[in-house]
């Protein structure tokens, strides 16, 4: 059908400034079919809401209303559309995280289709000005549960719980929350049923169709697709049509044949000062499985690394934070995301510098391709630096590139998917980045905290599947109406799901630089735009995924070149170097030489003490690490601020201008400053957790350490230094 | 006639500054290097403009000239810097040598030196050595290369080896600031001519060689005397004292009851003279228990002082029990004294086979002794010696994290945050008094006293209150700085030399990393402050006690470091300051909120040091408020002037507004 030749290039192409990888493996495809015949076969035994064939409630809905009181049932949080609760206790102890006197508040637990919630009995507290709507401060969706311990901290593995249960229970997030209850005060059968119920629908597998979002897009109204309602607006580009492929293309100047015939996902932009005219002697190949760590490598690493701020104890904080900085570099996490960010590095100097196109690859083809390419892309093109360009880019290299978001974050918790935070890694990259060159931003790292969080909200389509085919099909067959369109389900990006407009408004960067005006109207002219999607043939895009077309390729080309790091062969001999480091470099002090411009080339420090911990995703639960009147908020408050007065005077300029005659002394600058200064003192009541963990919590006491180290240093001391006396004289050399 | 040249000196500041920015941006990645080639037009059009006539121009101290970034880490190696003046100086006549100081003179030049810079290679050059510096300038490099640092900064010289085949020597000086440097130079074929490093030796050390230390000799003229920065009285006045509890002694006005401590000193109101004196034979070198902060709404108060006396017979003093008992007093809040011993327990037990020891609480009722386990001047001294191994000249990237907790230097930092934090903590949320003391009193009393104020007290976080805060606690309560930092003395292994007050400033900027609005002054405060307390050019630094200060008539014969601060502060403001006046800090010692300082410990590597500082923004930001006020004010006075009347095109239509986000200028 297809020339090989003409497909060859397809592939290889050519990346600047997109990077397009697409090696598919061909157990992916086999995997992804299997969850749809078996997603089929659900369906065709089970009619209604309840309960599937792979899935036995261990409490109907019927009999909890049947159950339940008036009075408690107050106590609900207030269900989403699609909502059901499963079971639920009362009297349930809710420890308060930043104490050891067993201190805590009583309220109901209660185990739904979408969250572990706790209701508690004391009145509600203020409203958090950083409220999700989907989920409160003490609400688990299920996916978001990473761990639950019980008594003695023993892990608790589905399947064995029968009539048992814990006095106190400890779950354990993936967004690094830490919960205690305990369970003692409630009666035994209560105290049964919600432990089981909590383990059975947060550890044990389950089918896809369990996922809260099938149920959720059922019962709401949800106004189609993103990109159909808004059209209007800027947007976040869906990648999913030809048309999104075509403008991206023509926005970068790429001038490749968008090859529509297979499927909707692939493309293959091409730079238009290539070098080359044939394109196999200006390639080289970076084959990811040889330099980075696998993804079972990463789960690792993360697993060792996040326990460091799964914190449930202050006594073992403190003496863990001894060993704070050993433990770091132990656990390699930094590590893998300075490895990324080094090869993305060195990507991007081929491209730059040698003026080659760089074919990515890896057994799979996205996973570390995904982070990579993205990466790439982020460090070349200054569009993806802003909020709807990085989220289209998301959807280009992660979502429409195949990336397993079912398989890798493991929803349906089954034995045989490899868990692993790849698109986390991107993140911690992209904010590694972001931190070093906070300017070229128009996200903020809160943006990039909420979206790390929000992968584990089984509501959008964005993260739930494992490629565009397995979407399109799933959404389709759960379609309640068959005849029609696919079931719609909001994506990530539709950001009011979650947040409303004030929330939103900490996602941007109010120190990011513009680009000049001019610019930006050039730019514009290159956005896509999104008119004809829905009426296009549905044949040219929405075709099911070709079994190993792509994997067919890169073994295509493997066999041409016959050799494995084709790099070296191909592009000097002499560049015999697995010293890559070391050119890399180079090519940043070169780079760091010239006049930084945030809309030019980035290149991120790699250097031991630029690669950072991200305090915000990390620390925020943690009470006693919670810097009070400090951290980034406080100077955020202040920048806010000073953009609030520019602003207020830029419109008093403008009004002086436009109507000199009306009574200008109504409105003086001083007036609306003092108000602003009001608001970045109030900055003093905030804390470094801002804006994730209310300041009610505030109390005006510091976290001392409960463990200083008393003789620890004094070991392994030279010429027992410690021991002498301050007044160096020789008779002190005791 | 001195007038005029002030004045069109500020001229030349003020221009300069603006230049000095670009200059830096394209310096970032040379280490060490001046980039003139950059500035060159820039900075002679800002002469020309100045209009001032240079040569009998009296340049900046070296390190001390401007640069207008705000508070970032890295971008301050003095080098990079550079003095815009000497910079365009040396532009005009490419002169190899130095822009020299008022009496600075140079003592010996050599050409053909090579520099083995860790970060580009060999260079060749000339080298000279004045009174004041070391200057070594390489022409052969586009832009050319410059290495400009006082000889206070040199802890030692070194040859290294014997001649090499080549017929070079080869010298290595270490310096205290974190780097060594590496020359080579020809054998001299005339023996009997001595090598630069010679001289070098004999400058770079006057206090061994019988010489002057350059401070005594500088005379810049500054529009503010810095020796009238920090006047005791006032500074107690402006913490409400005296009182009804607490009068202000004169016991000491000679020194005579302790000749480390400041003449003036604020102690119990029912305390007579006579009795401190019982107390001082009981105390460590008669550091009696003074007040250094007090509360301005509980009364709770921090009093330092040495260690008791007690030996080990576990001797008691009557009278210094009553006046403990008294401070306690002073404070009607609470029934409970704490008393912070600085020292790990083993060590205060261990002090007792000398006679000192610490509180018993059977002799003390009603106090609380407590440890804070921070380790002594040798330990601290030995953990920045590892330090530097880590940092310079290169970062080994593999292992980081593990090198640098090996050099412990951050659990030091933290331990004395964490202690400070407990004084603070017991003064403010416990509203008690506390005591706190170490061995003598002089050092790590000095960093916990001082840090636990700029957490308690806004003042001290201020640019001015910063200053008043160093003089009383540091220079005035006699933390011993000849001998910590060894100011000229070629003595290196003196064991008396440690980084007790680096330290301090150290933690300080761990709080403005943690409180980025909290602090009138940035980084680069800081870092100057660090810089001219090795370079010997003002008196501030010197000496080891105020009744040695006094003695050597400093105030009389030297130039105070505040003297140039406060002559362009804008220099060292943070742009993002907000007044939190009362608002009392409490810092997380956690290791996971501390961090090396890059900026400082780092600066020399150039791949470290951002090719924009951060600040840079919000200075913009700043200067784009500035200008729009200044229109709005322009346009109202324009309104008020005329009559009603058409519109008018000066001012921006709406089309021009700028959103929010939009801060490039």
């Amino acid at each position: 059908m297809f020339d090989g030749r003409v497909l060859l290039k397809q592939v290889i192409l050519l990346f600047w400034p997109l990077i397009s990888t697409w090696v598919q493996g061909a157990e992916k495809i086999d995997s992804c079919q299997l969850q749809v015949l078996e997603m089929l076969s659900s369906l065709g035994s089970a009619g209604g809401k309840s309960a599937k064939p792979s899935f036995v409630s261990y409490v109907t809905p019927e009999e909890i209303k049947s159950e339940k009181e008036p009075s408690r049932k107050e106590k609900h949080p207030d269900l989403l559309p699609g909502e059901v609760v499963f079971c639920s206790a009362s009297t349930v102890l809710k420890y308060t995280q930043d104490d050891l006197s067993q201190r805590g508040v009583f309220g109901v637990l209660l185990c739904t289709n979408f969250r572990v919630s706790f209701v508690s009995d004391e009145e509600p507290t203020e409203e958090m000005l950083f409220k999700n709507k989907l989920y409160g401060e003490n609400d688990i969706p299920l996916s978001c549960v990473d761990n639950i311990y019980g008594d003695k901290r023993k892990l608790i593995t589905g399947g064995l719980v029968k009539n048992k249960y814990p006095s106190k229970m400890i779950i354990h997030c993936k967004d690094l929350r830490v919960f205690q209850f305990s369970l003692s005060f409630s009666k035994e059968e209560d105290a049964k049923k919600i432990f089981q119920g909590i383990v059975h629908h947060c550890l044990e597998p389950k089918s896809l169709r369990c996922l809260f979002a099938f149920s959720y897009c059922e019962n709401t109204s949800y106004p189609g697709s993103y990109t159909v309602e808004n059209t209007s607006k800027k947007q976040t580009v869906m990648f999913d049509s030809v048309e999104d492929w075509t403008q991206d293309m023509k926005r970068t100047k790429g001038n490749c044949r968008v090859v529509s015939e297979n499927s909707n996902f692939e493309l293959s932009p091409k730079m238009l000062t290539a070098v080359a005219h044939n394109h196999l002697y200006s390639v080289k190949t970076e084959d990811l499985s040889d330099t980075l760590p696998t993804v079972q490598d990463i789960l690792l690493s993360y697993n060792k690394f996040k326990q460091f701020f799964l914190i449930d104890n202050t006594t073992e904080f403190w003496m863990s934070d001894m060993k704070w900085f050993s433990s770091l570099d132990n656990c390699g996490w930094l590590d893998i995301i300075r490895q990324c960010l080094q090869k993305a590095v060195e990507v991007v100097e081929s491209l730059e510098k040698e003026n080659t196109n760089v074919l990515i690859m890896e057994e799979g083809g996205s996973d570390l391709c995904c982070v990579v390419s993205s990466l790439v892309q982020l460090m070349l093109d200054p569009y993806y630096r802003t909020l709807l360009g990085f989220q289209s880019l998301v959807q280009k290299e992660w979502v429409a590139g195949g990336h397993a978001f079912l398989d890798r974050s493991n929803h349906l918790h089954l034995k045989d998917k490899v868990e692993s935070p790849v698109f986390l890694l991107f993140l911690e990259c992209v904010w590694q980045l972001q931190q070093q060159h906070g300017p070229a931003f128009q996200f903020s790292e809160t943006y990039l905290t909420v979206l790390s969080d929000s992968v584990h909200v089984p509501v959008f389509t964005t993260f739930l599947f494992n490629n565009d085919g397995h979407r399109d099909s799933l959404l389709r067959a759960e379609s309640p109406h068959t005849q029609r369109s696919p079931l719609n389900c909001p994506t990530v990006w539709d950001w009011s799901v979650q947040f409303d407009c004030k929330a939103q408004d900490l996602f941007t960067n109010p120190l990011y630089t513009e680009k000049p005006k001019q610019d930006t109207s050039v730019r514009k002219s290159y956005r896509p735009r999104h008119l004809r999607q829905l009426s296009l043939p549905s044949s040219a895009f929405k075709t099911p995924p070709k079994k190993g077309f792509f994997k067919d390729e890169a073994d295509n080309l493997k066999k041409i070149l016959g050799v494995k790091r084709l790099s070296r062969w191909m592009l000097s001999p002499s560049s015999d170097s697995p010293q890559t480091s070391s050119s890399v470099r180079e090519f940043y002090e070169a780079w760091q030489t010239k006049p930084l411009d945030y809309h030019g080339l980035l290149l991120p420090c790699l250097d031991g003490p630029s690669i950072r911990v991200w305090m915000q995703r990390y620390l925020r639960w943690i009470h006693d690490v919670q810097i009070l009147g400090g951290g980034p908020v406080a100077m955020l408050s202040k920048v806010s601020e000073i953009l609030g007065e520019v602003q207020e005077l830029q419109r008093q300029l403008d009004r002086h201008g436009c109507t000199l005659t009306s009574n200008h002394k109504g409105a003086r600058p001083r007036a609306k400053t003092a108000a602003a200064v009001i608001a970045a003192r109030s900055s003093v009541r905030l804390s470094s957790s801002f804006p994730f963990v209310t300041s009610r919590n505030w109390a005006f006491k510091p976290a001392i350490p409960t463990s200083l180290l008393q003789s620890l240093m004094v070991t392994g001391m030279p010429g027992n230094l410690a021991d002498r006396e301050d007044d160096g004289g020789p008779e002190s050399l005791v | 006639m001195r007038r005029n040249i002030l004045d069109s000196e500020y001229t030349v500041c003020h221009y300069t500054t603006v230049i000095q920015w670009k200059m830096l941006k394209y310096s970032l990645n040379l280490t060490g290097i001046r980039v003139t080639k950059v500035a060159m037009g820039d900075s002679s059009k800002s002469t020309s403009t100045s209009r001032s006539d240079r040569s009998t121009h009296a340049a900046k101290p070296t390190f001390a000239m401007s640069s207008d970034n705000v508070s970032i880490s890295t971008d301050f190696s003095p080098e990079l810097r550079g003095r815009p003046k000497a910079v365009a100086k040396v532009l005009r006549d490419s002169k190899e040598e130095p822009q020299l100081l008022p009496k600075e003179s140079v003592q010996d030049m050599a050409k053909d030196v090579t520099y083995i810079c860790p970060y580009i290679g060999a260079l060749r050059g000339t080298l000279t050595v004045t009174n004041y510096r070391l200057f070594f300038k390489c022409m052969d490099r586009e832009p050319a290369f410059v290495l400009d640092l006082p000889l206070g900064v040199v802890s030692r010289v070194e040859k290294i080896g014997g001649a090499s085949s080549r017929g070079e020597v080869s010298y290595g000086l270490a310096c205290k600031d974190i780097r060594n440097l590496r020359f080579a130079h020809k054998q001299m074929e005339d023996s009997l001519r001595k090598s630069i490093f010679e001289i070098l030796m004999k400058c770079a050390f006057p206090v061994s060689n019988g010489l002057t230390i350059f401070a005594f000799e500088y005379g810049q003229v500054y529009p503010e005397n810095g020796w009238k920065v920090y006047d005791a009285q006032a500074e107690y006045k402006r913490q409400g004292l005296p009182n009804e509890s607490w009068r202000i002694t004169k016991v000491n006005d000679h020194y005579e009851l302790c000749d480390t401590y400041p003449s003036t000193l604020v102690v119990p109101v029912n305390i007579p003279d006579e009795e401190l004196k019982r107390v001082a034979a009981f105390r460590a070198k008669g550091r009696i228990p003074v007040l250094s902060w007090i509360h301005p709404e509980s009364q709770a108060t921090v009093i330092r002082c040495s260690q008791p006396m007690v030996g080990v017979n576990g001797k008691r003093s009557k009278d210094d029990e009553k006046y403990l008992q008294t401070i306690m007093d002073a404070n009607a809040q609470s029934h409970k004294l704490f008393i912070f011993d600085a020292r790990p327990s083993v060590n205060a037990a261990a002090n007792k086979m000398k006679g000192g020891g610490y509180e018993s609480e059977d002799a003390y009722q009603n106090a609380e002794l407590v440890f804070l386990d921070i380790h002594n001047i040798h330990v601290m001294r030995e953990s920045l010696r590892k330090l530097k191994e880590v940092v310079y000249p290169n970062i080994e990237e593999s292992h980081w994290f593990s090198n640098l907790e090996s050099t412990h230097w951050l659990e030091h930092i933290k331990l004395i945050l964490a202690g400070a934090l407990r004084i603070a903590d017991k003064v403010e949320s416990g509203k008690t008094s506390v005591v706190v003391h170490c061995s003598d009193g002089w050092d790590r009393t000095a960093q916990l006293a001082s840090l636990a104020m700029v957490m308690l007290d806004g003042h001290y976080r201020t640019i001015r209150g910063f200053q008043v805060l160093l003089e009383k606690e540091w220079l005035s309560f006699g933390h011993r700085f000849q001998l910590r930092i060894g100011h000229g003395d070629k003595n290196h292994t003196d064991a008396d030399r440690s980084p007790v007050f680096l330290q301090f400033i150290d933690c300080v900027w761990q709080m403005t990393r943690q409180f980025p609005a909290a602090f009138e002054f940035n980084e680069y405060f800081l870092i100057t402050i660090l810089d001219h307390l090795y370079s010997c050019l003002f008196g501030t630094f010197m000496c080891n006690s105020e009744q040695q200060r006094v003695k050597e008539e400093l105030p009389k014969k030297t130039v105070s470091l505040w003297a140039y601060i406060n002559s362009q502060p804008e220099e060292f403001t943070n742009p993002l300051y907000v007044n939190y006046s009362n608002h009392v800090l409490f810092p997380v010692v956690s290791m996971r909120h501390l961090e090396l300082w890059v900026g400082y410990y780092i600066r020399w590597n150039p791949r470290m040091r951002p090719q924009e500082p951060v600040h840079q923004r919000y200075k913009e930001l700043l200067a784009k408020r500035a200008e729009l006020q200044k229109r709005v004010e322009e346009l109202q006075r324009e309104v008020t002037n005329r009559s009603a009347s058409s519109s008018s095109e000066r001012a921006g239509s709406p089309t021009r507004s700028i959103t929010p986000v939009q801060t490039f200028v």
